[in-house]
């Protein structure tokens, strides 16, 4: 069975270039960068290369890149140094809608001290920024906002907000795990003081990441060992992944155009015949701030998982926002946040794509999807009223 | 992803008896859209009384689904007052067991028949002096004591995972633990045979010989007995074990709970002081 893979949010395949630009670190050139001869220097080196790649694609300098293991690493280190850098403020503005790199994060600082404010989004999942202006204060250490909104793709206006934030002297946060590679990142063009990435969402492998701190904004480490990436980030290396990374930002950069033209293409075409062809069924989040490669679709009165694993079945994988999907009792915080009645959440499914789905592969999805949703509403002690209903209306 | 057993998959992609009988002699709805999932079930009498026919209509995950069809395959043949001894311990056997946090599947089996069988005798609705505990999924006091009962629960959690309950706005925490201390409380009616008291030591001995030690050994640990007092085992632990800053976990959740399972479910175990 072939596998359609529509879950690029979740991770996505690391791209054939990039594996081959790593092996050589894992095989002969395997010397630690530090070292003082030059079998470990020459890692050194790349190392270089890789960083003036990830700053070439986000308009950014090489000095500004912290190479890290991970998305979460990169948040927790832009947040916790915002507030050890200004020890006297006690408060962070964040969304309802975070990742939970932040989300958790900022619950467990609450209980620490320090004041949570989560600004919601309306029904669209886009946010109010006047809303972001009244919660500004001077005990306001930083805001952290995402860029792209990782369940629906609905991208926030940033870069606004990290001009209003700077207005009132408070440190802005991005997380751009979503959005690097899939929309244009400027960072000549804002003035964001920190940014994360992660490697695996942009045909990297997993466990590589990177914080972006501007030249000039204080830093404290969250690692603290030797004095790797200038003492910002203590550990050993990953070479291959930083390599592997670099590459993947080149690739990034040059396949930019067709993310936000084939891509974009596909997912609009998958989302159009599926609403069509399957009633009762809509799309959450804001369909014109949004990223090129993300859909979430309701499907009313049926559930998520029996739906993901009817589709596995397929070998088609996406995802769900439903509460069962998760092991809580309640569907995601994203799209109750965004006041999705909860009979639409438990039905929702999110549609990744990337560069390397075909429109082979998004017709055998449109074809095969109507039968499944029909197949559980079948089953569904609610589709018979709920037709009835409609009808006589 | 989830662990499910080869059997709840099958239920799943090959679920049986889904539909609505028509006239049916009994009928109930559980559950509901913003819970996440609903059973409507229904069945039939033939003329011994006993169950000819149920049919099932789910809205739910896979483990939902596979519990109702599970439901209805078990309980044909049966008289109301036999389907009425099937537990949710039953109904997630059938399929080979369900993952924890799915267990409220097959609690909704058990409480969809529960209440198709009262409106077959015509009795009321609500069970006679229930109240709803849960305000956010509609759980009574009797549904969480019946699920702490059978399935012997210690945590809100737990509950959370067989009943629901607690799982929303998590005011009714209190309330559930309240329940929970209560029904523990209750004088054991065990069904295993009494043990006498050099029964209950050598078994208590056998089973961590042959249950525990290995496992400890695996990991260069290991444990002691150092006494046992009525149902107070106290040991010592040795190796890696008594170095470890986990070595409590893995009594509790080890060691005790092996010996709950396997002696008697009033075991604690106790380390000996360092």
């Amino acid at each position: 069975m072939n596998t359609i893979y529509l879950d690029n949010n979740a991770t996505t395949q690391v791209a054939e270039d990039v594996l081959e630009a790593m092996l050589p670190y894992f095989r002969e050139l395997y010397g630690n960068p530090s070292s003082m001869h030059s079998f470990g220097g020459q890692v050194g080196q790349k190392i270089r290369i890789a960083r003036e790649q990830v700053a070439a694609l986000l308009g950014a300098l090489p000095e500004e890149i912290i190479f890290t293991s991970c998305g979460t690493e990169s948040d927790n280190a832009a947040i916790r140094s915002a507030l050890a850098t200004r020890p006297d403020k006690k408060h962070i503005i964040t969304s309802r809608v975070e990742h939970p790199a932040i989300h958790a994060l900022c619950a467990q600082l609450a209980t620490q001290g320090y004041r949570i404010t989560e600004l919601p989004v309306d029904k669209n999942g886009l946010l109010d920024l006047e809303n972001l202006e009244k919660n500004l204060t001077p005990d306001t250490a930083v805001v952290s906002l995402m860029w792209g909104n990782n369940e629906t793709g609905v991208i926030f206006p940033v870069e606004k907000a990290a001009q209003m934030a700077h207005e009132k002297g408070v440190l802005f946060h991005t997380d751009a795990v979503q959005s690097a590679g899939k929309i244009p990142i400027n960072m000549k063009n804002n003035v964001i003081d920190m940014l994360s990435i992660s490697g695996h969402k942009l045909h990297a492998p997993k466990g590589i990441g990177i914080l972006y701190v501007r030249r000039g904004t204080r830093f404290s480490p969250f690692l603290i060992g030797g004095h790797q990436e200038k003492g910002r980030r203590g550990g050993t290396e990953n070479t291959p992944s930083i390599i592997g990374l670099g590459k993947a930002c080149e690739l990034a950069d040059k396949n930019m155009q067709k993310e936000n033209t084939e891509v974009k293409r596909l997912r609009d075409k998958l989302e159009k015949e599926l609403l069509k062809r399957i009633p009762q069924s809509r799309v959450n989040g804001d369909t014109v701030n949004r990223l090129p490669n993300t859909t979430n679709i309701s499907f009313e009165y049926v559930e998520g998982e029996a739906i993901l694993l009817l589709m596995n079945e397929l070998g088609i994988c996406a995802s769900s926002g439903s509460a069962c999907t998760s092991g809580s009792l309640q569907p995601s915080h994203v799209l109750r946040a965004m006041g999705v009645p909860f009979t639409m959440a438990h039905g929702s499914i999110r549609f990744s794509l990337s560069i390397y789905n075909t429109e082979k592969e998004i017709d055998f999805v449109i074809d095969k999807m109507p039968a499944i949703i029909e197949r559980l509403r079948g089953m569904s002690p609610y589709w018979n009223t709920a037709q009835s209903s409609c009808a006589s209306k | 992803m989830w662990e499910y057993t080869d059997k709840v998959k099958e239920h799943f992609l090959n679920p049986r008896n889904v539909g609505e009988i028509e006239n049916p002699d009994g009928v109930a709805e559980v559950g509901s859209l913003a819970c996440g999932d609903a059973l409507k079930l229904t069945f039939k009498l033939d003329e011994n009384k006993r169950i000819k026919d149920a049919k099932f209509k789910t809205f739910g995950c896979a483990s939902a689904i596979a519990s109702s069809s599970a439901l209805t395959e078990m309980i044909k043949g049966m008289t109301v007052e036999e389907a009425l001894k099937v537990t949710n311990q039953d109904i997630a056997g059938y399929l080979g067991g369900l993952p924890d946090e799915k267990m409220h599947c097959s609690v909704m089996g058990k409480q969809a028949l529960e209440k198709a069988v009262e409106n077959y005798r015509g009795a009321p609705p609500l069970e006679a002096g229930a109240r709803i505990i849960c305000e956010c999924f509609g759980v009574t006091d009797k549904e969480i004591e019946r699920a702490v009962r059978e399935n012997n629960l210690s945590t809100v959690e737990d509950v959370t995972n067989y009943t629901k309950a607690g799982g929303g706005c998590g005011n009714c925490h209190d309330a559930i633990q309240q329940i929970i201390d209560q029904v523990r409380s209750e004088p054991k009616t065990d069904t295993k045979p009494k043990l006498t008291n050099i029964q209950k030591i050598r078994l208590i001995e056998e089973t961590i010989e042959r249950e525990i030690r290995p496992s400890l050994k695996h990991d260069g640990g290991d444990i002691e007995i150092i006494d046992i007092i009525g149902n107070r085992v106290i040991v010592a632990t040795r190796g890696a074990c008594s170095t470890c800053k986990a070595s409590d976990i893995t009594l509790k959740h080890f060691v005790e709970h092996r010996l709950k399972e396997l002696v008697s479910p009033d075991i604690v175990v106790e380390e000996v002081a360092k």
